[in-house]
């Protein structure tokens, strides 16, 4: 079984700022990582991989340096790295990325066997759409099983697979046949550390890279910039909101009283709050 | 389990490991690099003062790409009490020569690219990896090591441990003791941001002129330590340290005493509006001489801080880590092409080639300060402030005539501490310092 896991190098947010007068994120001299949520993807693919006696490609578009974040999804155990680099792809907005990397999944199946399930993570941290992985599966004309939380059952024969997947209100249990496009939820697993083989192996790999000829693109007006009709009309950081928080005084309130106190106002405020505890407790 | 043999295994990717993985894998020599962090730089110490010469003899044209800060022109030497410092500056157009002699530089960036020539010449390096433990046949010789990770056994002819001040590995495989609190210092580091130009115009510099400030007195609280300042290009790194035992008999914190340095009225200004973003503390190994541990034995040899090569007088490490890294390179691609056995005997090569460097030279000249220094407090706090008050006393001119100034200051030096204790003093240092 060939599985593909896209991923993405992301700047790490925990470390970004934001410009206070141009309200830009600042970039420089922020670390990458490998999008977070991508790793959870990458996890439920290797031990997919590893059950099937299969092979996992990791894919990414991105600059050069996105090799990385590659060597080190090789270095978790990924078999195979395929990087997709080029100055056309700047600025790519979710359209144009999944062209991309659709038009590059084709050359993939083409080069070492088409994959029985290609997983990205729920989203990426940085642009938080969560359209990349269904524009890929629309594009390739894959079903697609968004937000899993659990793969309860792949049968290759039978080109089988059941997940449940989060949605609002509860967890649906879903089923559907291969080769199909899965994004996964975060928490779901744990990235492994990868043995001394594989970081060895890692060190000394060959990443393949690959510019938008090579993925067999021919119409660049559809990459990048340029096939990115998203505008970004403005960016700003939210201000706090102090004028919606209510300060409940606690000096000179004796201990005591604190809770009281405070319940007492969020009723005040909330009248609903009031009458649903009451519904809810006299219903325990 | 990696199957593959190697001829040597390094571990650590600081200075001195890098130094000994360069040097053997540019003679061709298959070596295996382990690094605990999770990448070469990212467990050190921030801003950095960077000897050009030690570097020079392992990558001659390194000025062409690595990432240098500034070089240093002026060296600024405090005494300083609670208001004042006597100073000893020495600046000079000498050192804006084609090829200078010392940089400010960062580690993390350093280090990084450092970690990527070793790599271009051949040696393989892999991170986020932790060695456990040291490998040994049945009569004792290390083989290999082991690492924290699944199958994570590698074999070698030699082990070179480049692992760093603490030495776990050396301590856990019984190479050497513990560090003992009274050999080691604690040093707290921060990197203060400010435009070029700021930093240009209060250390009156320009281009990528640098300035270096050592400093000793009242603010180390009476235990032995200094504290230092240096310019980089867009930021200030600053920082204190003072002896492990010194804390712990003192009481006092190392963020105190950096705090109170920040805060003295001669460094406040040179900070003022900067933007203090790294905060980082580390041990220094500052046993000097007689705190050398055992160096090699059959199978492994010890390089860098890891064997306590730090010269603390004189505030330079890295490349001492650097040359003891590149002596046990030359070593091991020497008994090599001899087809010598990499054994204890013939290990012996590596203490003897270091015995003719300035490494062991300089450490054995100054083999009695730590002692001296440990038992002579006051160096520290009285006589900074001795100093401090002669040069109040000579400069204010206040109707006193000279001659009596100088009886005035005489008789502070004399109540401060006795006549003898003067001479004492002077005695003991001058031969430490033989
Ligand atoms: C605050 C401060 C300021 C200093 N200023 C200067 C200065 O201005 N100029 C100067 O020349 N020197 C300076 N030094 C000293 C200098 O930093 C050291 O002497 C030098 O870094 C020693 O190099 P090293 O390679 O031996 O050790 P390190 O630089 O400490 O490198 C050791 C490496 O080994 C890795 N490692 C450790 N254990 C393991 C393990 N078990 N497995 C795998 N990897 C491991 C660590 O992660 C680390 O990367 C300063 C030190 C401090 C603390």
């Amino acid at each position: 079984m060939h599985i593909v896991v896209c991923m993405k190098q992301v700047p790490d947010s925990a470390q970004i700022r934001v410009h206070p007068v141009t309200n830009t994120i600042m970039r420089q001299g922020v670390p990458t990582i490998i999008n977070p949520y991508d790793l959870f993807a990458l996890e439920e693919a290797m031990r997919w991989r590893d059950k099937f006696k299969g092979a996992l490609t990791v894919l990414t578009m991105g600059p050069p340096m996105a090799e990385d974040s590659l060597r080190k999804a090789l270095t978790f155990g990924a078999d195979r790295a395929v990087l997709l680099t080029d100055r056309f792809f700047a600025g790519s907005d979710t359209l144009a990325t999944s062209f991309a990397l659709a038009s590059a999944l084709e050359k993939i199946s083409t080069e070492f066997g088409a994959p029985a399930m290609i997983f990205t993570g729920k989203q990426t941290i940085d642009g938080d759409t969560a359209q990349v992985g269904p524009g890929i599966a629309k594009r390739l004309g894959l079903n697609q099983l968004t937000y899993v939380s659990r793969i309860v059952e792949l049968d290759q024969a039978a080109d089988k697979i059941v997940v449940e997947r989060r949605a609002e209100g509860g967890v649906q249990i879903l089923s559907t046949r291969l080769p199909v496009l899965i994004t996964m939820l975060e928490g779901v697993n744990e990235i492994r550390r990868g043995t001394l083989d594989d970081a060895l192996r890692a060190a000394r790999a060959k990443i393949i890279t690959w510019n938008a000829a090579d993925a067999g693109i021919t119409d660049l007006t559809l990459c990048g910039l340029r096939g990115s009709p998203t505008i970004v009309k403005k960016v700003f950081a939210p201000s706090p909101r102090a004028e919606k928080a209510h300060k409940i005084p606690t000096a000179d309130v004796p201990v005591e009283l604190l809770a009281e106190n405070v319940i007492s106002e969020i009723f005040k405020r909330q009248p609903a709050v009031e009458g649903d505890l009451m519904k809810f407790s006299a219903g325990q | 389990m990696i199957e593959e043999r190697f001829d040597a295994i390094v571990v650590g990717a600081g200075p001195s490991g890098n130094a000994a993985a360069y040097t053997m894998a540019k003679e061709g020599l298959k070596v295996l690099q382990l690094e605990r962090g999770e990448y070469p730089g990212s467990k050190n110490v921030q801003g950095a003062i960077l000897y050009a010469n030690a570097l020079e003899k392992l990558i001659p044209d390194f000025r062409e790409d690595a990432p240098l800060e500034r070089h240093i022109i002026e060296q600024r030497i405090w005494t300083m009490d609670d208001k004042s410092y006597v100073g000893m500056h020495y600046r000079s157009e000498d050192f804006n020569e084609e090829r200078p002699n010392r940089y400010t530089i960062i580690r993390a960036q350093f280090d990084k690219w450092f970690s990527r020539k070793v790599r271009e010449a051949g040696a393989t390096l892999l991170c986020e990896t932790t060695v456990k433990e040291l490998l040994r046949d049945a009569k004792g010789k290390v083989i290999g090591v082991r690492t924290d990770r699944d199958n994570g056994v590698a074999f070698a002819d030699v082990v070179i441990l480049g692992e760093g001040v603490n030495g776990l590995v050396g301590q856990r495989s019984g190479l050497r003791s513990e560090l003992k609190p009274d050999s080691v210092a604690l040093a707290v580091k921060e990197m203060h941001f400010l435009p070029r130009e700021v930093i240009e115009s209060r250390f009156n510099l320009k281009d990528n002129e640098g300035v270096v400030i050592e400093a000793m007195g009242t603010i180390t609280a009476g235990m032995t330590g200094t504290a230092f300042l240096y310019t980089n290009q867009e930021s200030i790194s600053v920082g204190i340290g003072c002896i492990v035992s010194d804390f712990a008999e003192n009481g006092a914190t190392p963020y105190g005493l950096l705090e109170a340095f920040k805060n003295h009225p001669s460094i406040k200004p040179l900070l003022a509006n900067s933007e203090c973003k790294e905060y980082a503390a580390h041990l220094i190994p500052e046993g000097g001489y007689n705190s050398i541990p055992e160096l090699y034995g059959d199978g492994w040899i010890v390089v860098g801080d890891a064997g306590q090569f730090v010269n603390a007088v004189h505030r330079e490490g890295s490349n001492l880590a650097m040359t003891t890294g590149r002596i046990a390179g030359e070593t091991v691609v020497w008994l090599k092409r001899r087809r010598e056995e990499l054994s204890k005997a013939n290990l012996a090569e590596y203490k003897r080639r270091l015995d003719e460097t300035f490494v062991m030279k300089d450490l054995k000249k100054y083999r009695r300060i730590p002692a001296f220094l440990h038992n002579n407090k006051h160096v520290f706090g009285l006589y900074p402030k001795l100093v401090a008050a002669a040069a109040q006393t000579w400069f204010r001119v206040d109707g006193a005539d000279k001659l009596s100034k100088e009886k005035e200051i005489l008789k502070s030096f004399r109540k401060g501490r006795t006549l003898s204790g003067l001479i004492g003093d002077a005695f003991k240092l001058a031969r430490s310092w033989r």
